[in-house]
């Protein structure tokens, strides 16, 4: 392989352009630096810039319109190797679609270096105006009138605290900028500004680049962070299994059913319903029934309903299917809203609902109590704990031993719910 | 009363599918937050090796064709509307021939739609994926078991045919929880991968016997590799319509079709004699299948296809419904999208849809319909 970053000097360009300097000072740079061009990744983007791959002895990746900084991060995360340079070669336009791809790899500071190829406008595709084109500058779709501002990239780029941010004006020999960047450590970018010969030459006669710069309100420049640095993002090849996280549920007591058990829990979203669910899901295995648990919510999680139909069954393979209801537990009026329907053409179950609830038409039958009475939150479990001790499915036990092993079993105020069901007896 | 040989768990597909991936050998998870695939996210943030935030769905795409261009296999879930944003980028990976797994979480549309509800919606989307009409894999997912195997057929897949690959599934299948026996699941392997090791000139997109070029991860410091999203040549070298590049391009084609064989996945039961037969996918598989029992408990005869292998249409699936009188195909949208892509706009009469929105497809409707016939 070459040890030359390039393979020709006949670069595909237009006499004049500015990008011929970019790749030359490059290579150069990479000289400099005693680079091989196997440890270089260059990624190049959709523009005038990326038709450079074929002439690169580096490896080359080119993808899609503005997305190379993007993909170059990932290229960054993906090899996870200081000893590679990734260089993102894109223009402009690339910059303008693909700004804030540019900026993230910029705040997660990683080890690549970004040269941004403006020449003001979109060359490739005749020349319309870009996120960078300066005020006074004329491109083939604003003329003479163009009073919106450009993007100062450099000064984006620097308030994210990254390494290594210059800018210059596309003339001569810059491959010591351009080693100083490369040769940094973490990000970095380069805004090389130059003319296109084709229609920013042509669109903007005698235009000087310093004084464009200049009322723009921008300047060549380097800056430096004070102390050079690179996030490290690392691999954890020895994650544990989730099935070891996952508690294993023993069968540890009986149950009382011959055929599927369905049952709907209604109430107000963060009043413990689903939580609930899951407790009476998990002590029914325990109880050596299978379950299948399903949560259903308004669009927006966290407000309004919030029901979870749960079916419990002797069978191995428990059903999805709800089927004809057992039981249905209603805890406030928004679980009651959203289950009516359910409530009215349930047949031979029972509806357990709180005493604050007007009752709803049903042939079920009804059985009304102050569930709320020991705190909204807790409205949820201990009309289970009712609903379970009434229709003896499985037994309160299972249910309390389900909850004191949870993480969170000790929130529930255990002792009140059996206070209260006692009182009952 | 206590089966020891047994491990229960409650759990839902979500986890299932997160370490069925990891045991794959799968190396990243870039994750952006979407209901319902949330719980992927989640589950993959604590086991996958490396997991990050990204900043949008296009991102997402891009990290992950770079985490691929460096060899590793990345894994993401989404929903349509983050899905949408993807497709430019998989279009990219595609070209590119990169592996990587994308879980799809079918919900409610069209466009943001609802997020907490259930759908099959996104089957003609995912027909016409790429522009110019070539097939991505696509596999998807009928019950736990498949969370577990198809997810690791989805991997391998990925990897040994050089493409994106679409595990495709629904709200209900990531969210609801089951008690699950985990200890009849099948070991998963890390999958090994072949790269080229040939002294010769590495050619990126030259391909072997199978039509799959063998890979080399960019930064290899004897060859130099190239990737390219634009129409290439073998060496991956930018080119117009050539007659070279014309040939790669088809290739990406004939590479998934002549290689299906492989990774044919589906679920036959037939009934002796019947002359109908029940075809069904993903989440609505569970109506299909109770359909299926009951249906032959009240002496109807019928047979049941599961199809997992959905894009691209095996062959073998045309082989098994020209032997029926009926076709009863059941799918959770509008108007039948995959009825669509075996058939065409207009339908054979012999040819009954069964459909849903905004709630399951449930095994009473199936056995209404094949009640009529």
């Amino acid at each position: 392989m070459n040890n030359k970053m390039l393979n020709t000097y006949k670069l595909p360009y237009c006499k004049g352009c500015g990008h011929h300097l970019i790749a030359r000072n490059t290579e150069t740079a990479f000289e400099k630096l005693g680079i091989d061009p196997l440890n270089t990744i260059l990624v190049t983007d959709i523009g005038c810039q990326g038709m450079l791959d074929r002439y690169s002895n580096t490896h080359t990746v080119h993808g899609l319109h503005g997305r190379s900084a993007a993909l170059g991060a990932g290229i960054s995360f993906g090899l996870s190797d200081p000893k590679k340079k990734i260089i993102i070669f894109i223009g402009d336009g690339g910059s303008t679609i693909g700004l804030q791809h540019i900026l993230e790899a910029a705040r997660l500071n990683l080890d690549m270096t970004v040269i941004i190829h403006n020449n003001m406008l979109y060359g490739m595709t005749g020349g319309q105006s870009s996120g960078f084109t300066p005020c006074s500058f004329n491109t083939t779709t604003i003329k003479n009138e163009n009073q919106i501002p450009n993007y100062d990239i450099c000064k984006l780029v620097r308030s994210l605290n990254v390494n290594y941010v210059r800018r210059i004006i596309a003339r001569g020999d810059f491959s010591e900028e351009l080693k100083e960047a490369i040769g940094s450590v973490g990000f970095s970018l380069v805004e090389v500004v130059e003319l296109c010969p084709s229609y920013g030459l042509k669109l903007n006669p005698g235009m000087k680049m310093d004084k464009l710069l200049e009322e723009s309100g921008q300047e060549e420049g380097v800056w430096r962070h004070e102390k050079e640095s690179k996030t490290e993002y690392k691999y954890k090849y020895n994650n544990p299994s989730l099935f070891e996280q996952t508690k294993q549920i023993e069968q540890e007591f009986k149950h009382n059913l011959k055929k599927p058990f369905s049952i709907i829990m209604a109430g107000s979203a963060g009043e413990g319903v689903q939580i609930a669910a899951t407790f009476f899901a998990n002590a029914s295995i325990a109880s050596g029934l299978s379950a299948n648990q399903k949560g259903r919510y308004p669009v927006t999680v966290g407000v309004g309903f919030s029901t979870a139909e749960i079916i419990v069954s002797p069978e191995e393979e428990c059903k999805y299917d709800l089927g004809e209801l057992d039981v249905i537990i209603i805890t406030s009026i928004d679980g009651l809203k959203n289950n009516r329907k359910y409530i009215k053409e349930m047949k031979n179950g029972i509806l357990f609902i709180d005493k604050s609830l007007e009752l709803p038409e049903t042939s079920a039958q009804i059985i009304s109590h102050d569930f709320r009475q020991i705190g909204a939150k807790s409205a949820a479990i201990y009309a289970l704990f009712y609903a379970i001790k009434h229709t003896g499915i499985i037994t309160q036990e299972a249910l309390t031993k389900t909850i004191k092993q949870h993480r969170i079993g000790s929130k529930i105020p255990l002792e009140k719910i059996e206070e209260e069901l006692s009182k009952k007896d | 009363m206590t089966k020891t040989n047994k491990k229960v768990i409650l759990t839902n597909g979500s986890l299932l599918i997160i370490e069925a991936l990891a045991k794959a050998g799968s190396d990243a998870f870039i994750g952006y937050p979407i209901t319902p695939a949330n719980h992927l996210y989640y589950y993959a943030m604590q086991r996958f090796p490396f997991a990050l935030p990204a900043q949008d769905e296009i991102t997402t795409l891009q990290w992950m064709s770079g985490f691929s261009v460096a060899g590793k296999l990345p894994v993401t879930a989404t929903s349509f509307p983050g899905f949408a944003l993807m497709v430019e980028s998989i279009n990219m990976a595609y070209m590119m021939e990169l592996p990587m797994v994308i879980i799809l979480v079918q919900r409610l549309g069209p466009s943001t739609g609802t997020a907490t509800c259930g759908a099959q919606g996104d089957i003609l989307t995912l027909r016409g994926l790429i522009s110019g009409g070539y097939p991505v894999p696509t596999l998807t997912i009928s019950d736990f078991d498949d969370c577990w195997n198809l997810s690791e057929k989805a991997a391998s897949m990925a990897i040994k045919l050089r493409t994106p690959v679409i595990l495709l599934t629904s709200k209900e299948m990531v969210m609801t929880s089951r008690s699950f026996d985990i200890n009849n699941l099948a070991e998963i392997n890390s999958i090994e991968r072949n790269h080229y090791n040939k002294e010769e000139t590495y050619q990126p997109y030259k391909p072997l016997e199978n039509g799959v070029p063998s890979f080399l991860p960019v930064g290899h410091s004897k060859h130099q590799v190239r990737f390219n999203a634009s129409t290439h040549n073998e060496l991956g070298l930018l080119q117009h319509s050539t007659k070279e590049a014309m040939a790669n391009t088809s290739r990406l084609q004939s590479k998934i079709k002549d290689n299906l064989s492989d990774f044919a996945y589906y679920e036959l039961d037939e009934m002796e004699n019947a002359d109908k037969i029940i075809l069904s996918f993903g989440i609505s598989s569970i109506a299909a299948r109770e359909a299926t029992i009951k249906l032959r408990e009240s002496g109807i005869k019928v047979s049941l296809l599961i199809v997992k292998t959905l894009l691209p249409i095996l062959p073998k699936y045309y082989e098994i419904l020209e032997k029926y009188k009926h076709v009863i195909i059941a799918e959770e949208n509008l108007d039948g999208q995959y009825s669509k892509i075996l058939y065409g706009e207009k339908v054979p009469e012999n040819i009954i849809n069964i459909n849903s929105i905004g709630k399951m497809i449930n095994a009473r409707q199936i056995i209404e319909e094949v009640s009529k016939i």
